[in-house]
């Protein structure tokens, strides 16, 4: 689904603080697998994690996705691609504050222009699947951080995308909630979706919903 | 609403909603925005309204008076009609009727305020009575049937009765007139016997006016002919200044709020450009925002606009603009209280929309432009 | 069933459509003025055109506001006993007091001396 060859990226080319991310990366992701992506902090997995999700564009290398080399595209193509076929979690969550968790989960849906009825009433439906429908119209300020992940979680599901894009999603969660999340992981892979995280947590890399562990070190990936 | 299901409106109602809601989040600070730039409109606007009102109705109404005015002059000031001025006139063709005028001025103590008094035929007002103006007769507490008495500039008194008030309709222009009989006004002022004030000239033919004017200065070199046009014409220009004064006692107020607006559209918090990097990496692309925030710049402006252009229509046309009031007033005493006739200037207020929707929404966007074609990755970094 | 907040743009679409509405009506009956305000503006010119009037009485303080258009250029300042002159300075600055004074309390003083009401 997802092919990588010979990818290379980096930072500040031409810059006396220039420096490399990614140094040659060869992979084949394949559809409806849990991958976990392993390493140290600064190792590139997250930079992988955006070239993947076309957050980014790669130095050098090809991108495939689903066939299509996806590298080369200019910028609204890659936003195209991204909001229809990515979802993000992001290790901050990174939600809107002063908004109410039901806007914040609808705001990927924006630029596809799908009524705003119909978004609720899919936003509202993956509040009930993860269990927090009471927590509809509450500001994300006010949320705790279990209920802000899930917020996270709905809003990375609302365009219904294929490829869920996790970065580091248990660094701020308990154990209870580390595994309330293995859980939902598990109802990914029940739906069909492809989901790539980036974790060091063992709880994580060790449990049984993820299908592949890839290790990275100083770009390069290492074995598994 | 009705669904109209086009996916590109649906698409900018989200983004308005998107952009109405991010403003409400600092309602205090953004409401106040929107209140300052709404009365800033409200203030040039009324101004524009109020002047261009006035300019309008003065243009109408004086569109009644004389073709041709005569003046004399003496060392540069005007002087009196003297005897036999009339006749020296002579026949010129085009001139339909031709008349001395008496009219001068009154300072009254009592009110600390001047009069115009004006001189009329007997069978008009007769001899001991005056009519006068209704803004005069309100600050004299006159009414028809009283009896006023004016001590005149050689020290005399005297004693009138009020015959009626003029229509409080024409305040406008007869604010501070007294109308009283041409004895009573040479006798009042002392007046040599003979001597006019000026001399009022009826043309039929507008063509004609420039023609008879060249030849009265011809006929008396020592006189001035002020035609009906040249009054018009002042008018036209003559709010310019008391115009401009306005304007200069808020030019300062309108530096505040620009400065404040700029700082508040153009300033990006860095809380705002993480949220663009947010919207950017969850998929909204680069035009989404700049058309997200052009909303915002669009929707504050053209409200605030729109606010103080109504406002400002109801303050000058049906409260008769009392903001005002002191600043054109100047320093005069009387002060006629008169309702304009609506009267909107359509390239006027065009350009007050021009001056001040564009900037503001220009201002949001430059900024803008910056955050929003940084990378989507910031967020993950 | 889902009870939805009312959607921040119907609001603002609602708030727009009103003002822009009347705004409209302001451009659309400024220039038609009623038979009333008609009437009066007419009577008013009757009045100028019968007593040959040629200014607003707005500013009654002076000789050339009052009649700017029939002013010489030397009439700013000479007739009210209070008058400033030109706005910026004349404000600054107020006129001496034995101007101040020659209409109003010493004009028996000076009464005679002067042919015209000037």
């Amino acid at each position: 689904m997802i092919e990588l060859s010979n990818i290379k990226k980096a930072f500040n080319q031409g810059k006396p603080n220039e420096y490399w991310a990614l140094n040659g990366i060869d992979l084949t992701l394949e559809a409806g697998k849990v991958t976990a992506f392993r390493g140290p902090s600064g190792s590139g997995k997250t930079t992988l994690l955006t070239l993947v999700g076309c957050l980014s564009r790669p130095t050098s290398g090809r991108v495939r996705f689903r066939g299509e080399d996806i590298s080369g595209l200019p910028e609204r193509f890659l936003t195209e691609i991204r909001r229809q076929s990515f979802g993000f979690i992001f290790q901050q969550f990174n939600l809107i504050k002063g908004l109410s968790a039901l806007e914040n989960v609808i705001l990927p849906g924006f630029p596809t222009g799908r009524p705003r009825a119909e978004l609720v009433a899919s936003a509202s439906q993956l509040f009930a699947q993860l269990k927090l429908e009471h927590r509809l119209h509450a500001k994300v300020e006010w949320l705790s951080g279990g209920e802000q992940q899930r917020v996270a979680i709905a809003r990375a599901l609302i365009n219904n995308p294929q490829v869920i894009i996790a970065d580091e999603p248990t660094a701020n969660l308990d154990t209870a909630l580390c595994r309330e999340f293995m859980a939902i992981l598990e109802s990914f892979t029940a739906a069909g979706k492809t989901v790539l995280l980036t974790s060091h947590d063992p709880l994580v890399v060790e449990s049984s919903a993820v299908h592949r562990v890839v290790g990275i070190r100083d770009g390069k990936l290492t074995d598994d | 609403m009705p669904n109209l299901a086009s996916p590109w409106l649906e698409k900018q109602r989200h983004l308005i909603d998107f952009t109405l809601a991010s403003l409400g989040r600092r309602k205090t600070k953004n409401l106040g925005l929107l209140v300052a730039y709404a009365l800033l409109v409200f203030v040039l606007a009324s101004l524009a309204l109020f002047t261009n009102a006035l300019r309008t109705e003065a243009t109408f109404v004086l569109a009644g008076s004389p073709e041709v005015i005569l003046q004399r002059m003496v060392a540069g000031r005007h002087d009196l009609i003297p005897p036999g001025y009339l006749d020296k006139i002579g026949r010129i063709r085009g001139v339909q009727k031709k008349e001395g005028r008496l009219w001068g001025y009154y300072y009254d103590p009592v009110v600390n305020a001047n009069y115009t008094f004006m001189a009329r035929p007997a069978e008009e007002v007769a001899s001991g009575t005056i009519m006068v103006g209704a803004t005069l007769a309100r600050a004299r507490g006159l009414a028809a049937g009283n009896v006023i008495s004016f001590r005149s500039y050689s020290g005399k008194l005297f004693a009138f009765k009020v015959a009626s008030v003029l229509s409080p309709d024409s305040e406008l222009l007869s604010a501070d007139l007294v109308l009283v009989s041409e004895a009573d006004f040479r006798a009042f002022f002392e007046y040599p016997a003979g001597h006019y004030t000026d001399i009022a000239l009826s043309v039929a033919n507008p063509l004609e006016v420039r023609n008879i004017a060249a030849k009265l200065a011809e006929a008396l070199p020592d006189s001035r002919p002020i035609l009906r046009e040249e009054v018009l014409r002042t008018y036209q220009s003559v709010f310019d200044w008391r115009e401009g004064i306005v304007l200069t006692v808020l030019s300062g107020a309108i530096l505040a709020f620009v400065i404040l607006a700029w700082e508040k559209a153009s300033g990006l918090s860095a809380e705002e450009k993480r949220e663009i990097g947010i919207l950017k990496a969850i998929g909204w692309e680069t035009g989404d925002v700049i058309r997200m925030k052009l909303w915002e710049g669009l929707l504050i402006s053209l409200t605030a606009f729109l606010l103080g252009f109504v406002g400002a229509y109801i303050h000058v046309f049906h409260f008769g603009a009392p903001i005002f009031e002191p600043v054109l007033k100047g320093w005069a005493v009387l002060y006629p209280r008169f309702t304009l006739v609506p009267a909107v200037d359509g390239l006027q207020i065009a350009t007050l929309f021009f001056f001040t929707v564009f900037p503001y929404t220009a201002a949001v966007l430059v900024p803008i432009w910056r955050a929003a074609i940084t990378d989507p990755d910031a967020v993950m970094r | 069933m889902l009870r939805l907040p009312r959607r921040p743009s119907t609001l603002a679409f609602l708030l727009l459509a009103s003002l822009g509405t009347a705004c409209i009506l302001i451009f659309a009956f400024s220039g038609q003025s009623t038979a009333a305000q008609q009437q009066k503006l007419l009577a008013t010119q009757a009045l100028v055109a019968k007593l040959g009037l040629t200014d607003l009485a707005l500013f009654t303080e002076s000789r050339y506001t009052r009649h700017p258009t029939q002013a010489d250029l030397h009439s700013a300042l000479q007739d009210h006993p209070g008058a400033f002159d030109h706005f910026p300075t004349g404000s600054l600055l107020p006129p001496p007091a034995l101007l101040t004074e020659s209409h109003a309390e010493s004009r028996l003083a000076v009464a005679g001396k002067t042919a015209s009401p000037d």
